[in-house]
């Protein structure tokens, strides 16, 4: 069952923009699904899929199921906790157990870089990555795009990441996506959260927020772990505010509207304002919906689904 | 036990100025002659070394056997077995066994175990510390009496400067080197790789060059307070490599080895989570593996040593941040280090051969390194240019964990001769281990 896609999707550094484009060009006609009255489809009707959750996650796993739902799939939640992992079971024999099962895809959340190409290299069934480690989220940096395209064109456009770069695998998602697409990306926050090396990716790199603020067209807001400052990368959360926060009086001196955007969960008054988390020119709530249309897609593509049927496939609107 | 004559081989033996094709004569254990031509005596066996050159037996000082501990991964035995079919008639053992090799006790179960397999000998290092915990002194003397030849808490650095300078200090009574694996956790602290462009693409945490050279630096001052023997195992980075340079223009008493691997491989072995290239210290850049290689040919760095480190199927084949650090080197140095290094011109053949056999010997002042009459005949015999295809189902280790697997190699073992006994011969198969041994 591989398609336009291949069998995985496990991160965007090594799709094409024309596959990157093909995923967004699919989610359109699937957001309209979950605004109907009653929310399903049968593209994936009797294909099964385990959701397997290594890290605690609610909005990534929540937005997966609705995905398989509203298309039909039967699915299986399956989290870290009570599950035989906590019990020394290894991915290897996770891997196993879940191919002797005879199931169609894997969504795999795991703490450890790689954990998702470990997983596909070693089981027949289509693995999806919803997280690996400090290494991608290709859904998140999906909707990402998905968001930006419903406001601007993606080419052309300056976006700045903000924040904890370093252990952000939305941010590598985020960048590998946005270059494809010939959008201009920077980013910013102190230097003990920047991964070395970053500009040979192609990326500028901003010392100081207001620079990249004064920069940028869309402000793509990192959450900070609070972590952080007990590893001494910062510190401390009222300091990392007080100077990279992206705060209303910051954005009041831009030059332009920009457009704001955080992946999720926020930590109010730590990076991100309030007033400017709420305000006008934030599409994160926009990013949660479009969420689940980019994952529908993805299912759909990964499943074999043919592109030019996906309004096709959604069959008649229920009314 | 029968004398031997090896016949017609080019004898390559640097320490002695000798590079001739010439005959040698082994019998009672040791070197009884060389010389062209030389008559054979009753009962000898006699090998044809023809096209093939014997050297000095090679001396790794840096490898991990396992036992006590880890059997199932590798014995005393299967090491010493692995370490004749890669050429080495020496190997020296690291303390970091379960227990800790930190006692008499200890020491003498290693030099036990090695009699009793029989293939290269092996020769015990102990801890610097008691149970490398990196807080108080091991009885070294006690530790040389049962047959130590170093100490040293690898697997991590020794861990205080003043621990440091203390057992530098205390090794000089007993003229042995302190071998420090330069290492400062609190900058490597979980990570995996080398910290640069692949780790970040990745998303692992990288260890950075300078984890290593800040230990490098303290250990540098501290040879020159102490006038210890301080001996670098594994480097890794060109900041090393150019402070260990410049301690010994200053005539301090510093030396240092390299691994195969940190001579041939860069971070990029990485790609795709090979867990098979996860080792500590980290595969580094072009850059580092090009000032490695020429701090090996001026001399800066004295060997090569293996860092042999067997893990078992199961701990490699997991993700990459829960893997296990090392890779088994015993059986593919020599041809790595012909196909690598003598085959692009980095290092002439008696270079090569003095770097693997006279120097390291000399570091740790074990016997070996030299062909002359009197000396043990520990022997290696190879043909420099055969070509092979690494295959780990067919090593002597009880592990195959090799970034190397399938490469194809130039430099094939013939013999190898210990104490005047042919423990190794090509052809040898793990599934029938004491063939050779006659």
């Amino acid at each position: 069952m591989s398609g336009a896609l291949g069998k995985d999707l496990l991160g965007l550094e090594h799709l094409s923009a024309d596959q990157i484009r093909l995923i967004l060009d699919t989610a359109e006609p699937f957001k309209e699904v979950s605004e109907r009255a009653i929310k399903k489809v049968p593209a994936l009707r009797g294909k099964t899929i385990v959701n397997l959750f290594f890290e605690a996650s609610t909005r990534t796993r929540i937005s997966f199921e609705f995905a398989e739902k509203r298309l039909s799939a039967d699915t299986v939640n399956v989290a870290a906790s009570g599950s035989s992992v906590v019990k020394g079971e290894t991915l290897v024999d996770t891997a196993r157990n879940l191919e002797a099962m005879r199931i169609d895809m894997v969504v795999m959340r795991h703490g450890s870089s790689g954990a998702a190409k470990f997983l596909a290299d070693r089981i027949v069934s289509s693995v999806i990555n919803a997280g690996d480690g400090k290494h991608e989220h290709p859904t998140q940096g999906l909707l990402d795009l998905l968001t930006i395209r419903d406001h601007r064109p993606i080419a052309g456009t300056k976006v700045c990441i903000v924040g904890d770069v370093l252990h952000s695998r939305v941010a590598r998602s985020n960048i590998w996506g946005l270059l494809k697409l010939g959008a201009e990306v920077a980013v910013c926050g102190p230097q003990s959260l920047l991964p070395l090396g970053i500009e040979a990716l192609g990326v500028r790199v901003f010392r100081r927020v207001e620079e990249a603020i004064a920069w940028a067209d869309v402000i793509n807001v990192l959450r900070l772990q609070l972590e952080r400052m007990q590893t001494g990368y910062i510190p401390s959360v009222r300091e990392y505010y007080r100077v990279f926060g992206v705060t209303m009086e910051r954005l009041e001196r831009a030059p332009r509207d920009l457009l704001i955007m955080h992946p999720g969960p926020m930590n109010r008054g730590v990076e991100i304002d309030s007033r400017v988390a709420d305000g006008p020119h934030s599409v994160i709530l926009n990013q949660v919906t479009n969420g689940v249309a980019v994952r529908m897609a993805v299912l759909y593509l990964l499943a074999g689904g043919n592109p030019e049927l996906a309004e096709a496939a959604k069959g008649a609107p229920d009314r | 036990m029968r004398p031997i004559l090896l016949r017609g081989a080019r004898v390559l033996d640097p320490a002695n100025g000798r590079d001739e094709v010439a005959d040698l004569l082994f019998a009672g254990g040791l070197v009884k002659a060389v010389g062209r031509g030389l008559g054979v005596p009753d009962g000898a066996e006699i090998l044809d070394g023809t096209g093939l050159v014997a050297a000095p037996g090679l001396v790794d000082l840096h490898a991990h056997l396992r036992e006590p501990g880890r059997e199932d991964v590798e014995t005393i035995a299967t090491g010493a077995r692995a370490a004749a079919a890669g050429g080495f008639t020496s190997v020296c053992a690291m303390p970091n066994t379960d227990p800790v090799t930190d006692n008499q006790a200890a020491v003498g179960f290693i030099v036990r175990q090695a009699g009793l397999a029989g293939f290269a000998r092996v020769y015990p290092i102990g801890a610097v510390s008691v149970g490398q915990k990196g807080e108080q002194l091991a009885e070294f003397g006690e530790l040389v009496a049962a047959g130590a030849v170093a100490v040293s808490d690898d697997g991590r650095a020794v861990a205080t400067a003043h621990l440091m300078r203390t057992a530098l200090e205390y090794a000089r009574t007993f003229d042995i080197p302190v071998i420090d694996h330069c290492e400062d956790v609190t900058l490597s602290h979980g990570g995996a790789m080398h910290e640069g462009l692949t780790s970040t693409r990745l998303g692992l945490k990288g260890i950075p060059r300078s984890a290593e050279d800040v230990v490098v630096a303290r250990d540098i001052a501290l040879a020159e307070l102490t006038g210890g023997h301080v001996h670098f195992a594994h480097v890794s980075t060109a900041g090393a490599v150019a402070m260990i340079r410049e301690a010994k223009a200053r005539g301090l008493r510093v030396s240092a080895e390299v691994t195969p691997h940190h001579f041939t491989l860069t971070d990029a072995a990485c790609e795709g989570y090979e867990t098979n290239a996860k080792m500590n210290p980290p595969l580094r850049e072009a850059a580092d593996v090009a000032a490695l290689q020429a701090a090996l040919a001026d001399g800066t760095i004295d060997c090569i040593a293996t860092d042999h480190a067997p893990h078992h199927y199961d701990a490699k084949e997991a993700e990459f941040d829960n893997a296990p650090f090392g890779v088994v080197g015993l059986e593919t140095a020599l041809a790595l280090a012909l196909t690598e290094l003598v085959g692009p011109g980095v290092l002439t053949l008696p270079q090569l051969v003095e770097r693997m056999s006279a120097r390291p010997a000399a570091v740790a002042h074990l016997p070996g390194g030299s062909l002359r009459p009197g000396d043990p005949a520990d022997v290696v015999v190879f043909a420099p240019s055969a070509e092979w295809t690494v295959d780990p189902s067919r090593f002597f280790s009880k592990s195959r964990n090799t970034p190397f697997g399938g490469r194809r190699l130039r430099g094939v073992v013939q013999w190898t001769i210990v104490g005047g006994r042919v423990v190794h011969a090509a052809g040898d198969r793990p599934d029938a281990p004491n063939r050779s041994a006659r």
